[in-house]
């Protein structure tokens, strides 16, 4: 992650010194910097109300109902966490929410999956095997249906907006196992 | 397609609902303090969401300077003559690469290829873009924004993991528009 750093600001401004626009360099890393916590700040609002019916679902005994209810799917792919543990139950969520395009609520339950999975973590500030694979999981779109693209596909008149849906699925299926396997190859060999 | 895609939407706003309305009466109906307990979590709310902001402004002014210095139509200028013969038209080419840094950038791109006169959005580059951009993300925000909330600064083979599931998405998405619209 620091090579990419350094090199996407490296390259970024050699690229800029030839097309003689170094200018843009820098107030595209500007205008990210705003953009970051724009994004940051708009997300409260959301994260709060999931994080409150989570610690309600908490209470009520529902997460553990759905960490146990999980245990078939996540058992083979997530060995490293314990049956019924409550990071099952916010994966689950998560890629729920995420299936159905409800973004908002995918993040909250993301970020609570990646909190429960950090208590399992023996090195903090070190990615474990299991947060890996949940977080290429999540690198691949697992949205049903791709809401935004067929509303901008029916704005510019396509005569078959939805068309994209069955093919989506497919390269979506194709993505979401090459995840899963490279996170599971790439784990023996990157400690 | 169009029922499925109707049935889909409705379902998911149901889910939804049922979701935002069912853990509280469940919780009351267990005998659960519900207005109590929500409000001491929804608190982490704020937290979590600015605890993050160090990492996204780090990728994101990372990437708004590579993007500025126009890296990203030099790249593509390099890549076309190789991805042009393998299905990948130069109108795509910046949308697929932008497409695991910014998921409005790509967004943006996919815009312009609709609007552009003799391609459209019924065209092969408005297909392919189209299917590109659903069946993949933006890999480089959700590791900040994941990793970001935990603290986790080294992400191991997460980033090359989420890129090879792009580039996967990527080449299904060329295979599958080729098989069905050639």
């Amino acid at each position: 992650m620091n090579l990419v750093f350094v090199l996407l600001f490296a390259l970024g401004l050699i690229c800029g010194a030839v097309r003689g626009d170094v200018k843009a360099v820098g107030q595209g890393a500007l205008d990210g910097a705003g953009q970051a916590v724009t994004l940051a700040i708009g997300l409260v609002g959301v994260m709060s109300l999931w994080l409150g019916l989570l610690k309600i679902a908490e209470k009520a005994g529902l997460v553990e109902k759905l960490a146990r209810a999980a245990r078939p799917v996540f058992r083979p792919l997530f060995r490293d966490v314990p049956d019924g543990h409550p990071a099952i139950s916010a994966m689950l969520l998560n890629i729920a929410a995420n299936m159905l395009g409800l973004g908002n609520a995918a993040t909250p339950f993301g970020i609570k999956a990646m909190e429960e999975l950090e208590k399992l973590n023996p090195n903090p500030g070190t990615a474990t095997n299991a947060q890996v694979l949940f977080l290429a999981i999540n690198t691949a779109s697992l949205q049903l249906v791709p809401t935004t693209v067929i509303a901008l596909r029916a704005s510019a008149h396509s005569a078959d907006a939805a068309e994209i849906l069955l093919p989506t699925l497919a390269a979506t299926a194709c993505a979401l196992t090459a995840a899963i396997v490279l996170a599971k190859l790439f784990e023996r060999v990157w400690k | 397609m169009e029922v499925i895609r109707h049935l889909l939407e409705s379902a998911s706003a149901w889910v939804l609902a049922i979701i935002l309305v069912g853990i509280p009466v469940y919780g009351y109906a267990k005998g659960v303090k519900v207005y109590e307990v929500f409000v001491e979590g929804a608190k982490e709310g704020f937290a979590t969401a600015i605890r993050i902001i160090p990492f996204l402004v780090a990728i994101l002014a990372a990437v708004g300077a590579f993007r500025g210095g126009g890296a990203m139509d030099l790249l593509a200028r390099l890549l076309a003559p190789v991805t042009v013969p393998l299905g990948l038209p130069a109108e795509v080419l910046p949308m697929a690469l932008v497409r695991p840094l910014s998921g409005s950038g790509a967004l943006g791109l996919l815009g312009n290829i609709f609007a552009t006169p003799g391609l459209g959005p019924d065209s092969y580059a408005g297909r392919l873009g189209s299917v590109l951009q659903g069946s993949t993300e933006t890999t480089f925000y959700v590791l900040s924004v994941y990793c970001g909330a935990v603290g986790i600064v080294r992400y191991r083979h997460a980033l090359v993991a989420g890129l090879c599931a792009d580039g996967t998405g990527l080449i299904a998405s060329i295979v599958v528009t080729r098989l069905i619209w050639g």
